[in-house]
C-alpha cells in the first residue's frame, strides 16, 4: 500500500526556514488555506504554519552541536489523531496514506491535537478548525503542473534538498534507499504510531592522517636547502692529496 | 466575501480566476535568484524559484518565498512625502506633495549646488547593486561624494583579496564545492551568494567532503559543520599566520603553482638605504604603464645560481634564501621574506589569541596540505599559458574557502584576508578546480584599472567628476588628497587616513558632514538604507546629529533626501521622502558593469521584469535619477542640444553605451541590431523580450579550456580581452608579497617622491602598508581597557533575514520576532545572569538592555545577536509596542564611527586603516544583570513618530487572512 511522506536530511539541513514560508505561501492561498495571522504587525504575533523548524543545541561547549529541526505532520500510518476525531473530519486516505482534515466537519474540538504526540497539528485560530501538512495534496496529483514540480511545495524549495519525498512503502523508492542506506528513523516509535516521515542522521565525515604524508622525500623544502659551500679559494683536499 | 475551498483534495486549478505566470528576479537579498510569480486575479498566488535560472536551479529561501508580505506590507510608502515645516527631523511628520513638486524641488536645488560647489551633494546608497547607474549619476553631477554600503559591509574582503589574488568572493568568485574535498568557511552565519552557497554544500556533504566552519558561534550553515572551531573575534589573521607557517615548515605548499603564478620567486631589493628597499628588481626598467605587472622581474636560478629574468624558459627559480647582486645589491626571494614573517606565528602563539589549541592549528594545516597535495584533480583539458607554454591538463588541489563579515569587519582585517588569499595561494588553489574559481568580470589586474579623481581640479562647476567616484589606487599619486595630503571626499575615503577605501565610507558621511569635516555639504540622498537605525554605528548620537541645527537655527545637514519603499527609521528624517517600488514592480538590470550573477564557467547576467503595476504612486529610484539626470542635463541623460535622451529606465539600459558606440552597455546580452552579439555591440530595441523570454538571465559559457587557470590563461584573458572585459591580456601574477602595499609604505618613510602622507599618519601608514600580513590587535582593542570590558560582541543575521531590508515582514517576524543576547553558560553564570534575565551589555561608548539566552555555541569570550531584528518603537509600520521594539534591539549602540582619539587624528573612523571598512565587530563589553525593579523592556527606547501619509492603517490590522485573488485581504 502507498504511503507517501517526507525523508528529511539532517545532515544537510542548514534552518534555512524555505520549507517554512514555502509551505505557508503555497497553501494559504490554495485549498487549505488560508493561512491566519493573529497580530501580524502587533505585539506576539502567532500565526498558522504547517511546518516549523527547531532550532536547539546539544552538548557542552566546545563539543556542541547546533541542530536545525524542521517537523510537520508526519503521516503515521497508525495516525492517533484519527480515532479520537468524533466528527470524522480527521482521516487517512487508503490511497497515498496522506492524513487529512475535511474543515468541513472539524468542529475545532482539539481532541486530535490533544492526541497527536509530536504537536504537529495547529488550530487556526480565526477559522476555528485543525489545520495541517497536507503533503500539498493539492498539489502533488495536479495534471495542470510539469511532472517535476507535482511534489509538496517544501520539497521543491528547498535550498539543500534535505526534503525527500516518496513511497515509504516502496522498497525502490528513494526515499525507501535513502531511509536504509543513511541510518533513517522515526520519531518516537515507543508509540506506535508509525511515522511515515523519518528522518536521517547528522554523518560526520573525518580525514585521517598518516604520518608518513608529513615527511615524504619528494618534500619541496629539499629543493631549498642551500647546504653551506666553502669558498672556492679555500684549499680542498683535492688540492694537496697526490695519490 | 467568497470563502475558501474547504476539501483540501480538490486540484489546484482556478477555473474561475485569471491566472498569469511570469519570471523576473528576486531581490528579499543580495542573491537574486531567478523566480516564477503566479498571479490570481492580479495577486501575488505563489512566488517559486525557477527551474531554469542557472542560479537556484528552481530553490528558494525562506525571504523568497515570503515576498507576498513585502509587495503587500503596510509600511510601504506610496506618496512622495515633504516634512511638515516646524517638525522636527525624526518625528515623521509629513505631507503628500505631488512627484512635480518632488522633482521641481530637488531640480532647483540641485541645479544650484551643481553651479556652485558640486561637492555640496553627497549620494549614499544602501543597495549596491545599482551602482552602476548611481556611480554614473554622481560622477556626471560632478560630486565625489558617492558611495555604496560597501564600506560598512565587506570591502576588506573585496580589497584584501583583490589586491591578492584579482578576484574575491561574492559573485565575484567562491569555492568550487562540486569538486572540493575539504571546505573551511570562516566568519560566515549566512551567505551572500545565499542558495547557490546552500546547493553546492549540501552536494559537497553528500560526496563526502569535510567542512569545516571557523566562528565564534555555532549558527547557520556551522550547525551541519562536520567540526566547528570556535575562535575569538578579530583573531582570525593569527589563524592564518600561524597555518602558513606550519605548512611551509611541513613542506606542504605547491611550489610549482608559487613558481609559476605567484611572485613568490622574485627578487626583492633588501638594501634598507635604497629608495627601491621592498621593491622588486627589475631588470629593464621602462616606465610601466598600464595596470598590469609588466614581467620584468628577476629570479634566482637554482642550476646557474645566478639571477636570470623571470619565467626564462626552464629555469627553476629559489624560493627561500638570500642573494647578492653584481653590483651588491642584497636581495632575497618573496617567499623568503613570507617565511621569515610567519616564522615566529607558531601554532602556540596562535593558540593564546585565537583560543584554539595548538594541536588543532597543527591539524587543520596537515589536513589542508595533505589534501591539496595528495588528492589532485587532473581534468584532460588542455590550455595555454600566457607565457605559451601548452598543458594537457588542468591540475585542480581540492581544499577550498569561503569567507564573509566575520572576518571582514574588523580593523585589522585587511591583513587577515591577505593572509587567508596567501594560505588559498601557497595551497595551489587559485582559479583551478576544487579551490577558488573566479566569475566574470574577475580576475581583474592587481589592482583593478578603474581610479578616482585626485584633486581638486577633478571637481568643476557643472562639469562631470574627472576620474571614477570609486576606484583601485596602485600607488599614493592615486589618492584623492589635495596638496597637504588632506582628504577631498566628505567620507575621507582614498585620503591618508584609508588609502584603499574602495568601496567609500559611507559609516562616516553623516557624521562628517554634520561635523563639518573636511566640510559642510548642502544636500545628501540617501537611497535605501538606514542611516538612523542598523545600517549607522552610534545610532543614537547620528539620529541626534541629523536633527541637529547651527546657532542660526539651520540644520547642519541643511537637505535630506530619502528614497525608500518602506517607512524605514530612516525615513522618519528626511526632509523629502521619495517612495521607491518594491521589486516585484520595477525594472531592473543585474549589470556586468556592476556586481552580475557570473557563474564559474562564464558571464551571466539578468535583469528584473515588472510583474506588478507600482503601488500607488511609487516610482523606480532609476526612474527618479533619470529624470533628474535630465532635468539638470547631465551630459549622459541629454543630448547636444540639452534634450532629454532616454524616455525612461528600460529605454536608457537599451541605448546607453559607456561611451559614444563603445558597444558598451548595462546588459551583456543580445546585443547588436537583431540580439546577434554578446558583451559587446550596438544597442538591440528588443533587448528587454529577448530577457524576458530567456528567463531573465544571459549566460555564456566559455569554452572548458578558458574555464580555469584564469589569470594566466592566455585563452582566456585574450577572450577577455577582445570582449573588453579588461584592457589587456596580461598575466595576473598572484601577489603573495605586495609592492603595491609597499610603495605607500615608502611615502610614509619618505623614500618617495610622490604624494606624502601627513606627518601625523605617517606611523600608521608604515605600520598597517606592510607588504607582507602580519598580525595586530584591532585598534578599537588597542584602545579600550579590557580589563573592564573583557568581551567581544558580534552579530550575525539569521537565514530567514539575511540582507532582508525589510524585516517586519509577516511571515518572516514570526520566526524572529525579537532577539536575545546570546552568552556562554558559563560566562553568564559567573556574571550572575539566569536564562531569559533582563541584563546590561555595555562598552566604553553606550549600554544596552536587553535579554539574555545562555548558550553552548557560542565561544565563552564572545556575546552575540541577531542583528536589525530590533526596530524603533512606530517604525515599519509595526505597532508601537510590538516585540520588534520593546524586546529587540539593536548592538549599534555600543559601536562608536569614530576611534577614541589618538596621535594619530582626533576623529579617526573605526575602521580598517588600510580600505575604511568599518569595524563592526571590534567592541569590547562587559555584562552585569538589569536591577528587580528595572522595566522588563530593552533600552534605549525611542518615542514613536507619526503615522506616514501613504502607508496602510494596517496598525490595529488583528487578522491577516492572506488569501490571493479572492478579495480576503482587503
Amino acid at each position: 500500500m502507498t504511503q507517501l511522506a517526507l525523508v528529511i536530511d539532517l545532515n544537510v539541513c542548514v534552518g534555512c526556514h524555505a520549507c517554512v514560508t514555502s509551505c505557508k505561501e503555497w497553501n494559504t492561498s490554495g485549498n487549505a488555506g488560508f493561512m491566519s495571522d493573529f497580530n501580524p504587525y502587533d505585539e506576539d504575533p502567532t500565526g498558522t504554519f504547517f511546518n516549523r523548524v527547531q532550532t536547539f543545541e546539544i552538548g557542552e561547549y566546545p563539543n556542541t552541536q547546533t541542530v536545525h529541526f524542521p517537523k510537520s505532520c508526519l503521516h503515521c500510518e497508525e495516525p492517533p489523531c484519527v480515532p479520537v476525531c468524533p466528527t470524522g473530519a480527521s482521516y487517512k486516505r487508503e490511497e497515498d496514506g496522506i492524513v487529512l482534515v475535511d474543515y468541513d466537519k472539524c468542529i475545532g474540538c482539539k481532541y486530535c491535537s490533544w492526541a497527536c504526540p509530536y504537536g504537529a497539528r495547529e488550530l487556526d485560530a480565526n477559522q476555528k478548525v485543525m489545520k495541517k501538512c497536507t503533503l500539498c495534496v493539492d498539489r502533488i496529483y495536479d495534471e495542470t503542473l510539469p511532472e517535476s514540480e507535482r511534489k509538496p511545495a517544501c520539497v521543491l524549495a528547498c535550498p539543500t534538498s534535505a526534503r525527500l519525498f516518496g513511497d515509504v512503502n516502496d522498497p525502490e523508492s528513494n526515499v525507501s534507499e535513502q531511509i536504509r542506506d543513511n541510518g533513517g528513523y522515526q520519531l518516537m516509535p515507543e508509540w506506535g504510531t508509525k511515522p511515515a516521515n523519518h528522518y536521517l542522521p547528522r554523518r560526520k565525515a573525518k580525514i585521517t592522517i598518516h604520518h608518513d604524508e608529513l615527511t615524504r622525500v619528494d618534500n619541496p623544502l629539499n629543493k631549498e636547502r642551500q647546504l653551506p659551500m666553502p669558498d672556492e679559494d679555500e684549499q680542498t683536499l683535492d688540492d694537496i692529496m697526490s695519490w | 466575501m467568497s470563502q475558501p475551498v474547504h476539501n483540501p483534495t480538490s486540484k489546484a486549478t482556478d477555473e474561475n480566476s485569471r491566472i498569469e505566470t511570469k519570471n523576473t528576479t528576486c531581490y528579499m537579498c543580495a542573491c537574486r535568484c531567478g523566480i516564477r510569480v503566479t498571479l490570481r486575479d492580479g495577486e501575488v498566488r505563489y512566488i517559486q524559484g525557477n527551474p531554469e535560472h542557472p542560479l537556484n536551479k528552481g530553490v528558494i529561501c525562506a525571504k523568497g518565498a515570503s515576498g507576498i508580505m513585502k509587495q503587500y506590507s503596510p509600511a510601504r510608502l506610496t506618496k512622495p512625502l515633504m516634512r511638515k515645516p516646524g517638525s522636527d527631523r525624526g518625528d515623521n511628520d509629513f505631507e503628500e506633495i505631488s512627484w512635480e513638486k518632488a522633482f521641481s524641488v530637488m531640480e532647483e536645488r540641485l541645479a544650484n549646488i551643481r553651479a556652485t560647489d558640486p561637492k555640496k551633494f553627497a549620494l549614499f546608497t544602501g543597495r549596491d547593486q545599482m551602482q552602476a547607474l548611481t556611480g554614473l549619476f554622481a560622477k556626471q553631477f560632478g560630486t565625489p561624494n558617492y558611495a555604496a554600503h560597501g564600506g560598512f559591509c565587506s570591502v576588506n574582503m573585496a580589497a584584501g583579496m583583490i589586491y591578492t589574488i584579482g578576484g574575491s568572493f561574492w559573485e565575484f568568485g567562491g569555492p568550487d564545492l562540486d569538486r572540493s574535498k575539504l571546505f573551511i568557511m570562516i566568519g560566515t552565519a549566512e551567505d551572500h551568494h545565499s542558495n547557490p552557497m546552500k546547493i553546492a554544500l549540501a552536494n559537497f556533504k553528500r560526496n563526502g567532503g569535510k567542512f569545516i566552519a571557523i566562528n565564534p558561534v555555532r549558527s547557520g550553515y556551522a550547525g551541519i559543520a562536520d567540526e566547528w572551531v570556535p575562535i575569538k573575534p578579530g583573531t582570525d589573521g593569527a589563524l592564518f599566520l600561524a597555518m602558513i607557517n606550519e605548512i611551509i615548515k611541513q613542506g606542504l605548499y605547491d611550489r610549482d603553482f608559487l613558481v609559476k603564478y605567484t611572485n613568490s620567486a622574485e627578487l626583492v631589493n633588501m638594501d634598507e638605504k635604497s629608495t627601491e628597499h621592498g621593491m622588486f628588481v627589475r631588470f629593464e626598467v621602462p616606465k610601466e604603464e598600464g595596470c598590469f605587472d609588466a614581467q620584468n622581474k628577476l629570479w634566482w636560478d637554482r642550476e646557474l645560481n645566478k639571477p636570470i629574468s623571470m619565467h626564462t624558459n626552464g629555469s627553476d627559480p629559489y624560493l627561500l634564501g638570500e642573494f647578492e647582486l653584481d653590483d651588491g645589491t642584497p636581495v632575497k626571494p618573496a617567499f623568503q621574506l613570507l617565511e621569515e614573517r610567519v616564522k615566529d606565528y607558531t601554532p602556540e602563539w596562535a593558540s593564546d589569541i585565537t583560543g584554539i589549541p595548538a594541536e588543532t592549528i597543527k591539524r587543520l594545516a596537515y589536513e589542508m596540505g595533505i589534501t591539496a597535495r595528495d588528492e589532485k584533480i587532473e581534468l584532460p583539458i588542455s590550455w595555454t599559458d600566457t607565457w605559451g607554454n601548452e598543458h594537457d591538463h588542468i591540475t585542480g588541489n581540492p581544499v577550498s574557502f569561503h569567507a564573509m563579515r566575520g572576518l571582514a569587519a574588523h580593523s585589522n582585517g585587511f591583513q587577515s584576508i591577505r593572509a587567508l588569499s596567501i594560505l588559498m595561494s601557497i595551497l595551489g588553489t587559485i582559479d583551478r578546480p576544487g579551490g577558488f574559481r573566479h566569475k566574470a568580470p574577475f580576475p581583474r589586474p592587481i589592482p583593478p584599472c578603474a581610479k578616482t579623481a585626485t584633486s581638486w581640479d577633478d571637481i568643476q562647476p557643472n562639469t562631470p567628476l574627472n576620474g571614477m567616484p570609486l576606484g583601485w589606487p596602485a600607488d599614493p599619486d592615486d589618492l584623492f588628497v589635495d596638496d597637504d595630503g588632506q582628504p577631498i571626499r566628505l567620507d575621507k575615503a582614498f585620503s591618508w587616513e584609508h588609502p584603499l577605501a574602495v568601496h567609500g565610507m559611507m559609516q562616516n558621511a553623516i557624521t562628517n558632514a554634520w561635523r563639518g569635516d573636511p566640510y559642510s555639504i548642502d544636500t545628501m540622498m540617501i537611497f535605501m538604507s538606514n542611516m538612523a537605525w542598523n545600517s549607522t554605528m552610534n545610532t543614537e548620537s547620528v539620529r541626534d546629529m541629523l536633527n541637529d541645527k547651527d546657532e542660526e537655527g539651520e540644520y547642519k545637514i541643511p537637505f535630506l533626501i530619502v528614497c525608500d519603499a518602506f517607512e524605514s527609521e530612516m525615513v522618519a528624517f528626511a526632509d523629502l521622502v521619495l517612495p521607491d517600488t518594491t521589486y516585484l514592480e520595477r525594472h531592473d538590470v543585474m549589470s556586468m558593469l556592476d556586481r552580475p550573477i557570473s557563474e564559474f564557467d562564464g558571464p551571466v547576467d539578468s535583469v528584473r521584469i515588472p510583474v506588478l503595476p507600482p503601488t500607488g504612486e511609487c516610482k523606480p529610484f532609476q526612474e527618479v535619477l533619470i529624470e533628474i539626470g535630465s532635468r539638470l542635463k547631465l551630459p549622459a541623460f541629454v543630448d547636444e542640444q540639452g534634450k532629454r535622451k532616454y524616455r525612461d529606465y528600460p529605454d536608457f539600459i537599451i541605448n546607453y553605451q559607456t561611451a559614444p558606440d563603445s558597444g558598451i552597455g548595462f546588459l551583456a546580452g543580445w546585443r547588436g541590431k537583431g540580439g546577434e552579439k554578446f558583451m559587446k555591440g550596438e544597442p538591440n530595441p528588443n533587448q528587454w523580450e529577448m530577457y524576458e523570454k530567456n528567463n531573465c538571465v544571459y549566460q555564456h559559457e566559455l569554452p572548458k579550456s578558458y574555464q580555469y587557470m584564469r589569470n594566466w590563461n592566455q585563452g582566456y584573458l585574450e577572450w577577455a580581452k577582445r570582449h573588453s572585459l579588461t584592457r589587456y591580456a596580461e598575466p595576473i601574477n598572484i601577489h603573495i608579497y605586495s609592492e603595491v602595499l609597499q610603495k605607500f609604505r615608502l611615502a610614509a618613510q619618505g623614500k618617495s617622491d610622490g604624494k606624502q602622507p601627513p606627518d601625523h599618519l605617517r606611523d600608521r601608514i608604515n605600520t598597517h602598508f606592510d607588504p607582507l600580513p602580519f598580525y595586530s590587535d584591532t585598534l578599537e582593542a588597542q584602545q579600550t581597557d579590557l580589563r573592564q570590558y573583557p568581551l567581544n560582541a558580534i552579530t550575525q543575521r539569521p537565514m530567514a533575514m539575511y540582507h532582508s531590508w525589510d524585516s517586519q515582514n509577516a511571515w518572516l517576524r514570526q520566526i524572529h520576532t525579537h532577539n536575545y543576547l546570546y552568552v556562554n553558560t558559563k560566562t553568564a553564570e559567573a556574571a550572575g545572569i539566569a536564562d531569559g534575565q533582563w541584563m546590561w551589555v555595555a562598552s566604553m561608548h553606550g549600554k544596552v538592555r536587553c535579554m539574555c539566552r545562555h548558550s553552548e555555541a557560542v565561544e565563552p569570550g564572545t556575546v552575540w545577536t541577531w542583528n536589525a531584528i530590533g526596530k524603533a518603537s512606530g517604525a515599519w509600520g509595526l505597532k508601537d509596542r510590538a516585540n520588534e521594539s520593546k524586546k529587540g534591539f539593536l548592538l549599534n549602540h555600543l559601536i562608536s564611527e569614530e576611534l577614541p582619539p589618538s596621535e594619530a587624528g582626533q576623529h579617526l573612523s573605526n575602521s580598517d586603516p588600510v580600505t575604511g571598512q568599518a569595524g563592526w565587530y571590534d567592541v569590547r563589553v562587559k555584562i552585569y544583570p538589569a536591577a528587580a525593579d528595572e522595566p522588563e523592556e530593552t533600552s534605549p527606547q525611542f518615542k514613536a513618530g507619526a503615522v506616514t501619509p501613504g502607508t496602510r492603517p494596517a496598525r490595529g490590522l488583528r487578522w491577516l487572512k492572506y488569501f490571493a485573488g479572492k478579495n480576503y485581504n482587503k
